[in-house]
């Protein structure tokens, strides 16, 4: 009797050692992924002259976020796969989960795809902990890179917002490329020209304007014929993504920043008292001209509205206007103009942007041949067949902006062309680049909410400000 | 002959060990986890100790998403509760629009509570939602029900409410089956009122049963994040931010990992007493009906 007891305690004390064993070895092991990079680009491994046909019979497997400019590359992947012999798998997500299922994936350490989109803020955070290959050593090196690729065709402002030094407060085009520009989106007034047509309004040209309208819109388009029309329709949801758009677009126009930097050390800075009377006057239009239930608004709820006639007015990315704007999209398509929207006081049209870019993930086994994808897919002949024949507009190169036939398809629509042209030299990534962004905006938009719902801006925001202030270094 | 005897107990465990060592080890990594500062602008961290612990409790948002976690789980629970019995009673009168209420009431549990949060953002909605349309008539259109902090809590527990009243209608219901008739008809022959019944018989007989749901969906209310990000995000402000929400986004959006994971172990701390008091609570109440029953 007393053996066996005696033998069950061995045994069990032999079952939780071995129990522990891989608990300990994955404590020792340290905190996933591996730090097996070397110091040196794999993109000077490629030598010789350049070949398109370098690595054929590779895969490449892609992320993709559900998107417009995502459909026209996949239209036109075939003909990547017959110039280089190399094929694309990919999986596409929606917005709503793609982001998480992309740090998720990168954050493993696994290199599950090679390539995949992203946007410039994304740099800020992927880009520190080594997850994004930096694509400078592959753009230089002329085996790698083909001759027609052509960098000087891309808009400068726009090559520079992918390119970090991974300091915080460090500004943007400096330090490592670690993603390409493929598609972006410029911040503008969108409108109905219906319902300003017959209530004889004309587009602001000053943010007090732009509030005095959107208030007139909510009150007499319903009577003019627009049942249940409001003024203006902008996000509202408690994301980062309410954030950038149009509130950061007129907050920068206002000569106002997120942050103040001095000596590498950011303060934050928008709780200064312009900032305060800044918000509170966006908050009041919202609240006057904006839509119903605007704390769960996203670019879809926006971007429907005004494509159903429900919202006179969108200050969003050009494309969620455009994408109900083009014909037969939308009840409103026909009856969507452009606009630069309001200037600041002293004139200003900075302008923030949105880039959906197109990265390497660090640890892909498959640099030469994502190389050739990425090449290909920011290379003039993709993108100027997707801005011509698919709806990948807003082009990231200059050859396509002044394509004849890329005009011809946008000219239909009212003040497309002309406020691309005059806002395109002042669009630029308006916020201050840190590892903190998302944590940051993502507070922002909800003491925007918490203003929106009648809490003081000053002590809301003075409560952000202290909060940010232990974040950011 | 012998040593196989001796050795079969210590096989039959086997299965049960791996589970065991399956749930154990996640959860000590995770703990150990917590102990360093690790996020993915630092990922080879300094062992920091308890320094992630106090810098949650330390963290007014932790308080505010603390409250608000509370609110929901006892709100939820207990209107669960109290809804599921009374339609578990009326279900209990075995007519034919009784059995096909039953399927019916069983719809809500088949879809899954992101996909039921979502169907509610649409009738929410103040401008196009159902619910303002059917409420135009009375005066009450205008309603925006997720753009209050107090508004948006509310619709959030109503959805819970709507996914999980019938779970606990259902438990109810196999509990007033499986109640003795004598004691009821001894009441009945004494001509006992309904209300008497209820109170001095079904009640103290059926609150077992009543517990356990009440139990489950507490513990589950308590851990919720489905149905409130999918309806608000957490907004508007941090009104409707539960602890699993803010663990979320800790750990994923801003990619803090050990911190995320401290306020995950805070929170299984937290579901672990409640659930440790509420099932000694159910020990005593299951005595207590054995008696009326006897």
């Amino acid at each position: 009797m007393n053996t066996h007891v005696h033998d069950r305690r061995r045994f069990l004390a032999l079952a939780a050692a071995a129990a522990a064993a891989p608990l300990l070895t994955a404590c020792g092991a340290g905190f996933g992924g591996n730090d097996d990079k070397s110091d040196g680009s794999a993109a000077d491994d490629v030598t010789g002259s350049f070949d398109w046909k370098r690595e054929k019979g590779t895969t490449v497997k892609a992320l993709l976020n559900k998107h417009p400019y995502t459909d026209a590359l996949i239209a036109d992947l075939k003909s990547f796969t017959e110039r280089t012999g190399i094929e694309v798998e990919y999986d596409v997500f929606p917005e709503d989960n793609y982001f998480d299922k992309l740090t998720v994936d990168l954050s493993s350490g696994r290199a599950s795809y090679d390539v995949f989109m992203l946007g410039a803020y994304m740099v800020w955070q992927y880009g520190p902990p080594g997850w994004l290959e930096d694509l400078g050593p592959w753009m230089r090196n002329s085996s790698a890179t083909g001759a027609e690729w052509d960098q000087a065709d891309f808009f400068p402002n726009l090559l520079q917002a992918d390119q970090w030094s991974l300091k915080a407060g460090a500004p943007l085009g400096q330090g490592g490329q670690y993603a390409l520009p493929w598609g972006w989106e410029t911040n503008v007034v969108a409108y109905n020209t219906e319902v300003f047509g017959r209530l004889g309004l004309k587009p602001a040209e000053s943010f007090d304007e732009l509030t005095e309208l959107a208030g007139t819109i909510k009150r007499k388009a319903p009577g003019a014929g627009f049942d249940g029309m409001y003024g203006i329709a902008v996000r509202g949801s408690r994301s980062w993504a309410t954030i950038h758009p149009g509130f950061m677009t007129m907050y920068a126009r206002n000569g106002l920043k997120d942050f103040t930097v001095d000596g590498g050390k950011l303060t934050p800075a928008m709780n200064s008292p312009e900032a305060v009377a800044f918000t509170e006057e966006w908050a009041r239009m919202v609240k006057r001209g904006g839509p119903p239930s605007w704390t769960s608004y996203t670019w879809y709820q926006c971007s429907s509205d005004l494509g159903a006639k429900k919202a006179g007015m969108l200050f969003d990315a050009d494309t969620a206007a455009y994408f109900q704007a083009v014909k037969g999209a939308s009840p409103a398509s026909g009856k969507i103009a452009f606009h630069p929207g309001p200037e600041g006081p002293d004139g200003s049209l900075a302008t923030n942007m949105w880039i959906w870019s197109l990265g390497m993930n660090a640890k892909s086994k498959k640099k030469s041949a994502s190389w050739l994808f990425l090449q290909w897919a920011t290379g003039k002949e993709h993108l100027r067949k997707s801005a011509i024949t698919h709806n990948h507009i807003d082009p990231v190169r200059k050859s396509v902006a002044e394509d004849a036939a890329y005009k011809d398809k946008m000219r239909h629509l009212p003040g497309f062309l002309e406020t691309f042209e005059t806002v395109v030299d002042q669009t630029k990534i308006q916020f201050t680049p840190q590892a903190q962004f998302f944590d940051a905006t993502t507070s922002w938009a909800a003491a925007l909410q918490e203003i929106y719902g009648g809490e003081g801006a000053k002590s809301v925001l003075d409560g952000l400000a202290d909060d940010l202030a232990g974040k950011v270094g | 002959m012998g040593w196989r005897l001796t050795l079969r107990p210590y096989v039959l465990i086997v299965p049960a060990l791996l589970l065991t060592c399956g749930i154990l080890y996640p959860f000590g990594l995770g703990l150990y986890y917590t102990l360093f500062d690790f996020s993915a602008s630092k990922p080879q961290p300094d062992m920091v100790g308890f320094e992630n612990y106090r810098a949650v409790f330390t963290q007014k948002a932790f308080w505010n998403s603390a409250w608000v976690t509370v609110l929901y789980a006892v709100g939820a629970a207990l209107t669960e509760s109290v809804l599921g019995v009374a339609v578990a009673l009326l279900l209990h009168r075995a007519t034919l629009i009784g059995r096909i209420l039953e399927k019916i009431l069983i719809l809500p549990l088949m879809i899954a509570p992101v996909i039921a949060a979502i169907i509610w953002k649409l009738m929410l909605q103040p401008s196009v939602g159902v619910v303002n349309y059917l409420l135009r008539p009375f005066g009450l259109g205008g309603v925006q029900w997720t753009d209050t902090p107090t508004g948006a809590l509310l619709s959030s527990i109503a959805v819970d409410v709507w996914v999980y009243t019938p779970f606990v209608a259902i438990l109810a219901l196999a509990g007033l089956r499986s109640l003795p008739t004598s004691p009821f008809e001894a009441a009945a022959v004494d001509g006992a009122g309904w209300w008497y019944t209820f109170r001095r018989l079904t009640l103290p007989m059926l609150w077992p049963y009543v517990l356990v749901a009440v139990i489950f969906r507490f513990m589950d209310s308590l851990k919720v994040f489905d149905i409130i990000y999918a309806l608000t995000e957490g907004g508007p402000g941090d009104s409707t931010v539960v602890l699993q929400i803010r663990a979320y986004l800790e750990a994923i959006r801003f990619q803090r990992y050990s911190f995320g994971i401290s306020y995950t172990i805070v929170l299984w701390a937290v579901v672990y007493l409640a659930a440790m008091v509420l099932v000694k609570h159910l020990g005593k109440i299951q005595r207590k009906a054995a008696e009326v029953t006897t």
